[in-house]
């Protein structure tokens, strides 16, 4: 039900007095209303559950993502070398 | 790695060495709930529980929508269907939700005009197709699913569309938190935090429970790497004695949340106590609708009565949900009790634990 799968924007046009777009899911396209997030632009990336985007995307995680692990691994190596020292 | 090239989070190499780096830090036994049943089928999917040190314990949490919306909630939309001239929407999930004696597939069965949708705006668009019928959606699920009903209320309202309207059911995560903290049967150290119900809240709230009850929580994702990241940094401040919430899914949440779903929420609904199937009465764990969209409440328009409703007496679905048992306690799981055949909600629902454990786990490891 929480399920939320990641699209771009094609498109955005008014519906009835309701912003809506439309949306492609890897070559899928759909149509999401974007009441819940009207600061959207053509091109950006949205998570879209029941029709409606939950927020756009942000792109700056992937890299913290792989800060966090090259940290780990850095400070693992630095236990390793202190324990061979020891 | 090229800053610009989007991230594997199915990495089955990244995933592997955040769960080296859980090892490598985990020193005792700590029991992390993954609130999020859609988190539950994807830490079974992709085996992550089998990849965790012995002394991880995974407990599944209460977060599928279809699994706690209450038996009466369920006999309530049955009696609305099978009334004349009513289009009964609602999600795929809920059709095979055993009710008291049928569920709404066998209401459908029987003649009952129910038809499954993606979104509430299509019940809506519905309603507007066919003006001589009345359209009812069941509002199940949770913060995620609730500006979606509100934002189509709203659409209904602009657009004099009357004869649409909702059956209320939905449910809120962080009251339910707070029973499962409160309650002398808990044992859940930390929590997984569901990245997509903070995606519209944020997880402010989320700061007072986790320093009125000395729990961290980590809100997290739904891709493996995702999960391997969420559980370390839960592993990580349990063995440090922290308890904070951290943010392991900052693609799509911010601590703030989605300021005009929640304005959206707050306008069409308010709180009100919930019964949850198998938990019980909560209280202000529920959206009801306030007073100025009472009119699209669909238990305003149609009368519905009935008697005392009965759960089966094999089904431990309330322990599941709870996170005191797993369905590999229960004498009925993958017996009695099947998808094509459920006793109980879990055993329905693409995110209830019982078919998670059907489909991935079937027996026991």
């Amino acid at each position: 039900m929480c399920l939320a799968i990641p699209g771009k924007i094609l498109e955005i046009y008014e519906r009835d007095g309701t912003l809506m777009s439309k949306v492609d899911f890897g070559g899928v396209q759909q149509e999401v209303c974007l009441a819940t997030t009207p600061e959207a632009q053509v091109g950006q990336y949205v998570i879209v559950h029941a029709g409606f985007a939950l927020n756009l995307l942000s792109a700056e995680e992937a890299e913290e993502t792989l800060r966090l692990l090259k940290e780990l691994e850095d400070s693992n190596q630095a236990d390793e070398n202190l324990g061979e020292g020891e | 790695m090229n800053a610009s090239a989007p991230l594997d989070y199915r990495s089955a190499e990244l995933t592997r060495k955040f769960i080296e780096q859980i090892r490598h830090i985990t020193t005792q036994p700590w029991n992390i709930m993954e609130i999020c049943g859609g988190q539950t089928h994807a830490l079974l999917q992709y085996g992550i529980d089998q990849l965790l040190p012995p002394e991880i314990t995974l407990i599944h949490g209460p977060g599928c929508p279809v699994c706690v919306t209450s038996l009466e909630a369920i006999e309530t939309a049955l009696q609305i269907a099978a009334q004349p001239g009513v289009i009964f929407t609602t999600f795929g999930d809920m059709l095979r939700v055993p009710g008291n004696h049928q569920d709404l597939f066998s209401a459908r069965a029987n003649g009952a005009d129910v038809r499954v949708v993606v979104s509430p705006m299509d019940a809506v668009g519905l309603a507007q197709a066919e003006p001589e019928r009345q359209v009812v959606f069941f509002a199940i699920g949770f913060e995620t699913t609730v500006p979606s009903i509100a934002a189509s209320i709203l659409h209904a309202e602009r657009n004099h569309i009357t004869n649409f309207s909702i059956l209320p059911a939905n449910v809120l995560v962080p009251p339910a938190i707070h029973a499962i903290l409160s309650s002398p049967e808990n044992r859940v150290n930390g929590f997984l935090a569901a990245g997509h119900v903070c995606a519209v809240m944020g997880y402010w709230e989320y700061e007072l429970i986790a320093a009125q009850y000395h729990t961290p929580l980590v809100v997290t994702g739904f891709e493996p790497v995702d999960l391997a990241r969420g559980i370390y940094q839960t592993v990580r401040q349990l063995e440090e004695g922290r308890c904070q919430v951290e943010n392991a899914y900052s693609r799509a949440v911010t601590r703030e949340g989605n300021r005009t779903a929640q304005a959206l929420i707050n306008h069409v609904f308010e709180p009100v106590d919930r019964q949850w199937r198998g938990i019980g009465l909560i209280p202000r764990s529920g959206l009801g609708l306030r007073a100025a969209y009472r009119s699209f409440d669909a238990l305003e328009r149609f009368p519905v009565a009935f008697n005392t409703l009965v759960e089966s007496p094999l089904c431990i679905a309330g322990q599941v949900l709870r996170g005191v048992a797993t369905p590999h306690d229960c004498p009925a799981f993958s017996r009695e009790c099947t998808p094509s055949s459920p006793l109980g909600a879990p055993m329905v629902s693409s995110e209830g634990a019982c078919a998670a454990y059907y489909r991935y786990q079937r027996v026991k490891p």
